[in-house]
This record gives structure tokens, sequence and C-alpha cells, in this order.
């Protein structure tokens, strides 16, 4: 099974959000940037959990510039066999869907994975974009995926439950908790990482569909109104008076 | 202008549909609702007091397949000339929409919260609620997908027209095994009042008092990842980064630290109670009204104090 797991860099978690330029930029002052979580906790390591139970390829792919480089090796410390770089800064969703899905479509993978959402624009567009441009069926939001040969059984969130269903190859997945536990890349991990394969291919031509043109920061929390806790009434009170929710 | 709006209307009208379909009406033009399966037309009729003027139901389509829904949206689009596609920002839309954004060749505006602003842009949530971002679309035509608790529900019209639809759909290749629907009554993501508890409560034995007050309030009921994570609460109660992202009007937290990945699922509360043992609990600097005391007496007696309230 050829298996193409699709990465995005994210600002860790801890980072402190902030924007430079006027707003129109996230501003990368001293923030470090990991693999985001769901691409990897559950997206790659359930990948090479198929891998390690009836053999084939994982491969990472991303869309990012040179800089992206050791977010990409970090991924390939947890165990992938080689690595895509498209060499390009994407701008939206559809632009980086895109790439991968033409990467996709000239290499005949089976599987392709992404996590359900990045933790910095959690926009959920990528995987259902490569999907359709490669016109395979998505299953989004998945917390479970089961192999028996070409026949995939997935569990999924949907709208008020769960759904499980049955699909075949290829076939594009969204992963979310529940797919697989999150790795910690050992020392022979990280070693091996940095002579792994990593080509660099060129993007194909493509116009956003759209543009972040602004950035701005919520209003700051006034402080907290701090309630005895044995005058509940009064609570109820402001709750119903001042914040008007109930 | 033309605007279609998707509904997902197999459990019947949801909050988040009037919601979507008052956003639509409120951007202006005639506004037609796509649907499928097997609401009734009297149900589906009442979409036209938030200002649908027709809605077109494909009865055929029964399933939650991604592409026999983005067939169907696409066909409704032509049929009526939209140049605008709004989803209520769900499950299925997350699915959905970012297929149909590529079909159509569309710009896809994803969990926006607000109405577009003068100059064109739509708010979104970024960064996972700590910041907005304003989006541009660079196509014709757009989709939006609406965020719930973003916008009121404004029932102002009557009910409309609705007409059989055939959205050419195809075959799907996605075959459903078993459906599972878990118990709660009001769905996590649309809930407008929140009761939610964590580790302080020390076992699920003691949620008792957590059903109480969300009962009297009529709040749905939530919990942190770590009560989640040992089984003490089912997973789709659990709020927070890899869990559910929720935005009610109010968020009562009892016994949860507030971590900085709890909060990033519940930073788009209106208002949000913290009840902590440890007033150094990080939770209260995000907090409106905040109570340092045992959960334990403090939960019945906000129970109490809210019954009271309500006669």
């Amino acid at each position: 099974m050829k298996i193409l797991v699709c990465i995005s860099k994210a600002p860790d978690t801890t980072s402190k959000i902030a924007f430079t330029e006027g707003n129109t930029k996230f501003d990368e002052n001293g923030v470090q940037y990991i693999v985001n979580p769901y691409d990897e906790w559950y997206a790659l390591v359930r990948a090479l959990e198929i891998k390690e139970a009836q053999g084939g390829n994982v491969t990472i792919i991303t869309v990012g510039t040179a800089a992206d480089e050791a977010v990409i090796r970090k991924a390939l410390a947890i165990g992938a066999d080689d690595a895509v770089r498209i060499d390009a800064d994407p701008k939206d969703a559809y632009y980086a869907a895109v790439q991968i899905a033409e990467y996709a479509k000239n290499n005949q993978f089976d599987l392709v994975l992404t996590g359900k959402e990045t933790i910095n624009y959690n926009g959920s567009q990528v995987g259902g974009m490569i999907a359709e441009a490669l016109d395979t069926p998505f299953i989004s939001v998945a917390t479970k995926l089961d192999v028996n040969g070409s026949t995939m059984t997935l569990e999924r969130e949907i709208a008020g439950g769960i759904e499980v269903v049955e699909t075949g190859l290829p076939v594009v997945i969204s992963c979310a908790k529940g797919m697989a536990e999150q790795r910690i890349p050992n020392m022979r991990g990280i070693m091996a990482a940095r002579t792994k394969p990593l080509q660099v291919v060129a993007p194909v031509s493509v116009e956003d569909l759209t543009s972040f043109v602004s950035y701005t920061m919520p209003d700051a929390k006034s402080a907290c109104k701090m309630i005895d806790p044995s005058n509940m009434d009064e609570l109820v009170e402001l709750l119903h008076n001042e914040a008007k929710v109930i | 202008m033309s605007v279609l709006v998707y509904i997902n209307s197999s459990t019947g009208i949801h909050k988040s549909a009037n919601e979507a379909v008052t956003y639509s009406k409120k951007l202006g033009g005639a506004v037609t609702v796509i649907t499928n399966g097997g609401c009734d037309a009297v149900t589906l009729a009442s979409l036209g007091k938030y200002g649908a003027d027709k809605v077109l139901v494909d009865r055929s389509v029964n399933s939650n397949d991604d592409q026999q829904l983005t067939r169907m949206i696409a066909t409704a689009a032509d049929s009526v000339g939209a140049t605008t596609v709004v989803f209520s920002h769900d499950l299925t839309a997350k699915a959905v929409a970012p297929r149909l954004s590529v079909r159509m060749k569309a710009g896809l505006i994803s969990g926006a919260i607000d109405l577009p602003s003068g100059d064109g842009t739509t708010k979104v949530n970024v960064f996972s609620g700590k910041a907005f971002g304003a989006v541009k679309v660079n196509t014709s035509k757009k989709i939006i997908s609406l965020l719930p608790n973003s916008i009121l529900p404004e029932a102002t019209g009557s009910d409309c027209a609705v007409e059989d639809f055939n959205g050419n759909a195809g075959s799907t290749n996605v075959k459903v095994i078993t459906t599972k629907k878990p118990e709660g009554e009001i769905p996590l993501p649309e809930a407008e009042l929140v009761v939610s508890a964590g580790r302080g409560l020390k076992g699920p034995e003691n949620w008792g008092i957590v059903e109480d007050l969300a009962k009297a309030l009529g709040a749905a009921t939530a919990c942190s990842r770590p009560v989640a994570d040992i089984g003490w609460r089912p997973h789709h109660e659990h709020v927070g980064q890899t869990g559910v992202a929720i935005r009610p009007n109010l968020y009562i937290a009892a016994g949860i630290s507030g971590a900085i990945q709890h909060l990033a699922g519940v930073n788009g509360s209106k208002v949000i109670v913290v009840i902590n043992t440890d007033q150094e609990a990080p939770f209260f600097k995000a907090a409106d009204y905040g109570i340092v005391g045992d959960a334990f007496e403090v939960l019945p007696r906000l129970t109490e104090a809210v019954k009271k309230f309500k006669g």
C-alpha cells in the first residue's frame, strides 16, 4: 500500500499569537514550529501502523519553503520512508491542495491521509479539496481506520453521532483523535531522519481562491469578577441582568 | 444576487439551519435552500420564516456521502444561478464545502463569524479562537461556512414553497454499515448554555451535580480531556483543542484548571464562569465570573439558585 501523509507546520500550542506589518502577517518572531498535531499524532502514526502491519510505503508531503525542512525532518524522525516538499509558500488551502493532488495523481497513491484541521487556520479544507481534485471519496474526521485488503472500514464523526463506513481505494481521509496514539521520536529515528530522501518538487501554476487580508486580536477580557461561593443567587442575578445570558 | 444555502435536515431543522438562512437573507438577494433526505415538507417550509424564498429537496440522497452532496449542491447552484453558497460550519460542511470549492472554483470562507464587512472581507476564527482573520475571496463565486452561534435567527417571514429537486447526485462509493447517535438532547456545538466539569469532580459517579445544573438551566453537558480519556465521560462531550470547539453564550466550568488546550476549545464562549478550589487556576484569567470554592458545594447551590430564579 502506498500511503501519502500531508503535513503542515503549525506554531507550537504555547506560542504567543501576534501580528506584524500592520496586522497583515503572523509574527514569527520567537515562534517554534511543530508538525501540526492532527497530522502527526493521528494521520502519520496511523499510516506507520498500517505499514508495520502489512508492508508498504509512507511518504510525507508538505507545500512549503526550504525553511520548513526542519519540520519535515521532525516528521521523518517519527518514521516515514521519505518526504516530498512542493517548493512554494502557500497562501490558501486551495493552492496547497491542488499541489498535493497533482503529486498524488502522478505517483498513484492508494491512501492519502491528512489531519482534521491545522491548529493555526482551523479551516478543515485541504483534505476535501484533494479528494475533489482526485475524484475520490473523502472520509472526514475519521477516528478509526481498519484496512482489510482494499476495503477500508472507518469510524467517522457526523453531525450528532458516529457513522461506521466502508470504502475502497483510493481514498482521502482526514484523521482525528482516536485514530492512533502519539509517538515520541527516539534517537535512532532522529538520526535516520537526517539522511532520509527529501525530494523538492516545483509547484504547478495555480491561482489562490482566497487571501487573508488582515488579522485582529479579540478584545482583552476584563478582569474576572469574583463571587462569594455561598452567594449563588448573586451569580444568577449577574448572569441574568449584567451578562444577559440566562 | 442569488444565495443558495445547504441545510442538513436529516434530524429535522436545527437552530444552526435557521441561523444559516437568516445569514443568507442578510447577504441580500433571493435565498434558495437545498437539502436532501426524508424531512417532511411542512417542517422544511418553516425555513421561509427565516428568509428562504424556496426550499429544494432531493429525496433520492439519503446519506452523508460527500461526493453525492457536492454534486447535488453544485447542480442546485447552477440551476438557481447562485453566486454565494452558505453552509452551517458543522461536520457535513467540513467535508462538503471544500469539495464544492474545487468543483465550482469558488473561494471558501471557513468558519465565518460575521457578515461580510464593507471592504468585502469576512471575519473568521483563526489560531484556535485566539485571533480573527479577515478573508477576501478572489473569485466571482464564493462559499461561506458559518460557525454556529454567530448570528441570531430572525423569524420575520412566512412559510415558503418546497419543491422536489433532482440534484443528479450520482452513485455513492461509501457504504454505511451502522450509525450511532449519542443520547445527548442538545448537540454540543449548537448549545447556547454548557455546563462542563473536569478531574476536580473526582469520579464519574459524581456527575449527577453537573447534570442537575445542566437540567435546571436547559444546558448541554461537556467535559475536559482527561475526564474523557480515563472514560468517566463519553468522548463526544470532550471540549478543547483535540475535542469539540464550542462557542456558547454561557460556559460554566467546574473543576477544570484551564490548560491552553482546553481554552482553545471554549474561548469563543461569550461568558465564562469558572468554579475551582485553586484560586491560582489559570482558567480564572479567561473567566468573566469566578468562584473559588468546592464544586461539590457550589454546583448544588447554583442549581438551587437557578431553580429559584426560574420559579
